[in-house]
């Protein structure tokens, strides 16, 4: 335990204890019940980078995060400042991202007095948060803060709310703050039990049709390497969740791509056609595993988390290991190699995985036109440098950089695959490029999402953190519309969203750069532009607005019944 | 479906009963009872949970409040290793003296506390578990029920249990 000499304000502790953190940026807006936050801007090394909403902070801090894997901080004031965050930060715990979010609040006096700007934030936020903090003195301050990233950051990540109220922020006690965090109630580190470990890896031995299921749980723990030595080391093919897309490089011979609803047609075939699945870091969502009973029913299931409430949450396990994802497959890479288990040719199984993924990359059909949605994402992958960070939107752009965009450097992929947040693609990699200057940022981008967050654009240009936004637009609610032509017999309602407005001018008038690409040149040139460019780049890239996304496992059924392109 | 009875050691702070019951609303878990106080140790508060389901909900309801921060210990009780009880308050409607004397007999055979006695009801204070105070109330439905208050269950596993 630290504590300082002279009294200091709540609004200084904090800032003092940011620091402590390592933070460097702090993502924002400001208002009234701030103010005293703000003002210790001008007195510490914090950058501070504004937001033109609330929303768009919290999805920058979320973008940080992720890439960072340390927490993402944002600000906002009460009330309407507060409220907005919500979106942002349902979104990061959905996604079990790393968030720090500090608002104001009315002085302690005034709460539950319905104040001007006051909203019951703690109340509000607590169904979304991993947890919240209302310090209610200047002392509770700085461990508010340090417990917050302890939280935010360790175990299965998520987001942590700090409410301070104004009058905490201005008044004055000695900052103290602890060398190590802890809680009675949290105990985020669990080791992998060997003896599981131990009848995890009896068990895919013994399989005769192995696959690996790869979720976000991998990422977030970086456990590329030792995905990659055990799948190689048993020769096991893999595939992955659309969270996990590119937890394992998408080029590798062993790799199938992610299943699910807009799986890849190989993923889904071939996790199907398997006897037993080990499932690393994934809660299986719905959205994975079509239906739960079928997805159970059909094979052995050993799974891998670092939260005990994951397993058998959603499907029934035979083996399960509790434990950070990284930790546990490095325990069982320990007891493969004690047991001599040498890099492995595979036999029939992987021969067949391998024809599978050739038979689908060589045989999907995909759109004909000039710029169908396959052609132009291969080109944007051709193009970009392998550790370039990608975000996406949601919608079907999103579903085709699943389908055509391989990630080649593991943990270079994010979009909001939990909470499905349209808008959350631009300000994340806008704090993705924060969090990694060096390397081009691009969000594959839907027009209807990207308008929910365009304004972003005067953060990266005046900020100047530019980052390309690859417009994807087919000026409609294309998922949506496409869902309509499926199952509502083409009566489309609210989809159209009109030639509204102009992306190259809009570009413009924030002062970044807008392209417009017809061809697949024009695109070729643009992608070059914007790799080149030190402003933001938007390409507006206008497709068929009737391409359709697939496959497409429709909501409720199997994988297996997969509707395929005729 | 099967009954359980979970026992929370959580922090006493605000907020924390909101918390923990969100937790079963918003992931669809059922509450059958909930009884809260201050423990010996004045930061930490004893929930006692009453809910039911099947074993795949009752193990997720241990993990989910297991999970939650504020929670120091969940413990899913044995019923038969544990102490049980619960409080009711029962007014009960008389309509002539025979019944007023049928009525305290009920109340004399489950072990219950006459109060308030008038000419045309009484109350009976029962501390019970919650299959004798239903067989209570169902005894004494038969006079007719005027109104009913029920504290939830509070819980203790037996020493060496
Ligand atoms: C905030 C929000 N509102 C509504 C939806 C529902 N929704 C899912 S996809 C989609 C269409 C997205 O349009 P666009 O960004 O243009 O992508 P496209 O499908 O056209 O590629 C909508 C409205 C959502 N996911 N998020
Ligand atoms: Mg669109």
């Amino acid at each position: 335990m630290t504590e300082t000499s002279e009294p200091v304000t709540g609004a200084r502790a904090l800032m003092t204890a940011l620091e402590g953190e390592g933070v460097r940026e702090v993502f924002g807006l400001p208002g009234g019940a701030n103010l005293p936050m703000y003002d210790e801007f001008t007195r510490c090394n914090i950058r501070h980078i504004l937001v033109r909403h609330e929303q768009s902070a919290a999805h920058m801090a979320d973008g940080y995060g992720r890439v960072s894997r340390r927490p993402g901080v944002c600000f906002a004031t009460s009330g309407p400042g507060a409220t907005n965050l919500l979106t942002g930060i349902a979104t990061a715990q959905a996604d079990s991202a790393p968030v720090v979010a500090v608002t104001g609040q009315v002085p302690v006096h005034f709460i539950g007095k319905d104040a001007f700007q006051e909203s019951d934030i703690m109340g509000m936020a607590n169904p979304v948060v991993k947890y919240a903090f209302q310090p209610r003195t200047p002392e509770e301050v700085p461990i508010s803060v340090q417990k917050a990233f302890y939280i935010a950051a360790t175990g299965r990540p998520g987001p942590v709310l700090v409410d301070i109220p104004k009058d905490v922020q201005s008044a004055h006690a000695k900052m103290r703050t602890v060398d190590s965090v802890s809680m009675r109630g949290y105990h985020p580190w669990t080791d992998p039990d060997i003896q599981n470990v131990e009848r995890a890896i009896e068990t895919l031995i013994r399989a005769d049709k192995p696959i690996i299921l790869a979720g976000g749980g991998t990422i977030i723990s970086s456990a590329f390497a030792e995905l990659q030595a055990v799948a190689e080391m048993l020769s096991i093919p893999v595939v992955t969740t659309f969270k996990g897309k590119g937890a394992f490089p998408e080029n590798h011979p062993l790799s199938l791509g992610p299943i699910g609803m807009h799986g890849h047609a190989e993923a889904n075939k071939i996790i199907t056609e398997a006897d037993c699945v080990l499932a690393v870091g994934t809660r299986f969502s719905d959205r994975s595993v079509g239906t739960f009973e079928d997805f159970e029913s059909r094979r052995t299931i050993i799974h891998i988390d670092v939260d005990p409430a994951e397993i058998g949450k959603n499907q029934t396990t035979r083996v399960a290991v509790v434990g950070d994802v990284r930790a546990s497959l490095r325990v069982m890479l320990r007891l493969l190699e004690a047991r001599k288990v040498g890099p492995d040719e595979g036999g029939e199984w992987v021969r067949h995985a391998r024809e599978m993924r050739e038979y689908w990359q060589e045989n999907l059909k995909i759109h004909p036109g000039e710029l169908g949605a396959a052609k132009i994402l291969r080109k944007l992958r051709q193009l970009l440098p392998p550790e370039s960070v990608v975000t996406t939107e949601v919608g079907q752009h999103q579903m085709w950089a699943s389908l055509f965009f391989d990630v080649i450097s593991p943990g270079t992929f994010f979009s909001s695959t939990g909470l499905g947040t349209m808008g959350w693609g631009f300000p994340a990699a806008i704090g993705a490029k924060v969090a990694r200057p060096g390397v081009p940022v691009v969000d594959i981008a839907g027009d209807g999402s990207f308008n929910m967050t365009e304004n972003s654009l005067a953060t990266s240009v005046l900020e100047d953190i530019p980052v390309i936004v690859f417009l994807v637009n087919n000026y409609s609610l294309g998922m949506v519309a496409q869902w309509q032509r499926t199952f509502y017999n083409r009566r489309m309602v609210g989809v159209d969203q009109g030639r509204c407005p102009d992306y190259v001018k809009l570009a413009e008038s924030y002062g970044a750069q807008g392209i417009r690409a017809q061809s697949m040149d024009e695109l070729d040139a643009a992608i070059r532009a914007g790799l080149k460019s030190d402003v933001a780049t938007v390409i507006d890239i206008p497709i068929d607005p009737e391409e359709d996304v697939l496959p497409f496992v429709q909501p409720g059924t199997p994988l297996s019944k997969m509707i395929l392109p005729s | 479906m099967m009954w359980a009875i979970f026992s929370i050691l959580v922090e006493n702070k605000p907020g924390i009963l909101f918390e923990v019951t969100h937790m079963f609303r918003s992931r669809n878990f059922n509450i059958d009872s909930i009884a809260v106080g201050v423990t010996e140790n004045p930061g930490l508060s004893r929930m006692t949970i009453t809910t039911y389901g099947d074993e795949r909900q009752l193990s997720q309801i241990g993990k989910q409040l297991d999970k939650m921060i504020d929670t120091v210990e969940v413990r899913r009780l044995d019923e038969h290793k544990t102490v049980y009880r619960e409080l009711a308050i029962f007014k009960i409607k008389i309509s002539n003296a025979e019944e007023s004397m049928e009525v305290n007999k009920l109340i004399n055979a489950y072990g219950a506390k006459a109060h308030d006695t008038r000419k045309d009801s009484i109350m009976a204070e029962l501390t019970s578990t919650p299959d004798q105070i239903r067989a209570f109330e169902e005894l004494a439905g038969r006079f007719g029920i005027l109104e009913t208050a029920r504290t939830g269950m509070a819980a203790l596993q037996r020493s060496g249990a």
